[in-house]
């Protein structure tokens, strides 16, 4: 679920840290700018891990911060392909299952991808596995809360920086707000056996 | 910034769990600036994701216990991403173990699955939520084991 990322980048120390150790200010500055962000085609930082360089701080003219070459290891959230994971299920709707982990919220699961044969209820809102046996059909019900075990199938990451000022002025005129897009989502999939809320395979 | 290796190590459950409880006790200390505007990122990503990895059995691991499965696993063969799977999950049926192993109904036999089960359960300390079912019923043939 979790990977180590190496990465370089040049951290400035404004000039009223400088009584801090280096490596503390450092390593709060780094957090401060990645945590809790996705980075593009990397994944959603977590924390530092360490700092395997430091090179020398050079201060420039006309500004009095410190500006070090930082060369750093970051925990990463990026699951590997077909990776199995738990979540919560965060809701349903017509375009899937949403799953939340917690920490990481868009994660679908799409129609196709559930156990079949799936119906979707319109009055529940909620998704469910027509399951078949010699007795008859049981209705398995994919209740909001719900533990779902489910595999990543693929990946998607969009890149959110701003767009120039020309794209925006086209725009700003006809649409009120730009759709918020979620900079890294999951797609996961429950046809197998074993997957899917966790309560439809203890042994109890 | 430059990302020079995005994929440089797999880390376990238990390491980033071990990670986020040692973080959280140093901001504890240094308590001061714990809520300025820039540590709030850091807060809420590191309490969401402490919640999430407290409630699965990777919170009672230790490096002792880690090692110790991986000598365990040596013997049968799988991938690091599959020994991963198995150490973070702590699967209890062969339902599970085939869902993380790949192409597990090829690569072992029933007998296999079953020791690769009974060695899961006797290495990893169960998670909260199964040490309440194991009180619970009685049908549970799985030894209770403390980490000591």
């Amino acid at each position: 679920m979790f990977v180590l990322v190496e990465m370089v980048d040049t951290v400035r120390i404004p000039p009223w840290q400088f009584e801090r150790k280096l490596n503390d200010s450092i390593a709060e500055e780094l957090n401060k700018k990645l945590a809790n962000k996705v980075v593009y085609n990397v994944g959603l930082c977590i924390c530092l891990f360490d700092i395997t360089k430091l090179e020398d701080a050079y201060v420039f003219p006309g500004d009095g911060a410190s500006h070090t070459k930082v060369h750093f290891r970051y925990v990463v959230f990026h699951p590997f392909l077909d990776e199995i994971l738990i979540g919560k299920i965060k809701g349903c709707s017509p375009e899937g299952v949403h799953v939340s982990l917690g920490f990481f919220d868009d994660i679908l699961i799409p129609p196709e991808s559930l156990q079949q044969p799936a119906k979707f209820d319109e009055a529940e809102q909620v998704w469910v596995w027509e399951y078949e046996t010699e007795e008859g059909a049981h209705d398995l019900y994919m209740d909001t809360g719900e533990e779902i075990r489910f595999r990543v199938v693929d990946e998607s990451f969009v890149d959110t920086s701003p767009t120039g000022p020309s794209s925006a002025e086209a725009t700003s005129s006809s649409e009120e707000l730009p759709k918020k897009e979620a900079p890294y989502t999951l797609v996961g999939s429950i046809s197998e056996p074993g997957l899917g809320l966790l309560s439809w395979w203890t042994s109890n | 910034m430059e990302v020079k290796d995005a994929s440089s190590a797999l880390l376990s459950n238990y390491e980033v769990f071990q990670l986020l409880t040692d973080l959280k006790e140093q901001r504890k200390e240094s308590g001061k600036n714990k809520h300025s505007s820039g540590q709030q990122n850091l807060n809420t990503i590191t309490y969401e994701t402490l919640k999430y990895i407290s409630k699965t059995p990777c919170r009672h691991q230790s490096p002792e216990i880690v090692r110790e499965f991986l000598t365990a696993m040596k013997s049968h063969k799988l991938t690091k991403a599959e020994k991963l799977q198995l150490l973070n999950h702590r699967p209890v049926t062969a339902v599970e173990i085939q869902l993380m192993v790949e192409e597990s109904e090829e690569r072992l036999t029933e007998e296999q699955i079953e020791a690769l089960l009974h060695t899961v359960m006797s290495i990893l300390p169960a998670g909260p939520e199964d040490e309440q079912k194991k009180n619970a019923s009685s049908d549970m043939a799985v030894d209770e084991e403390d980490p000591a």
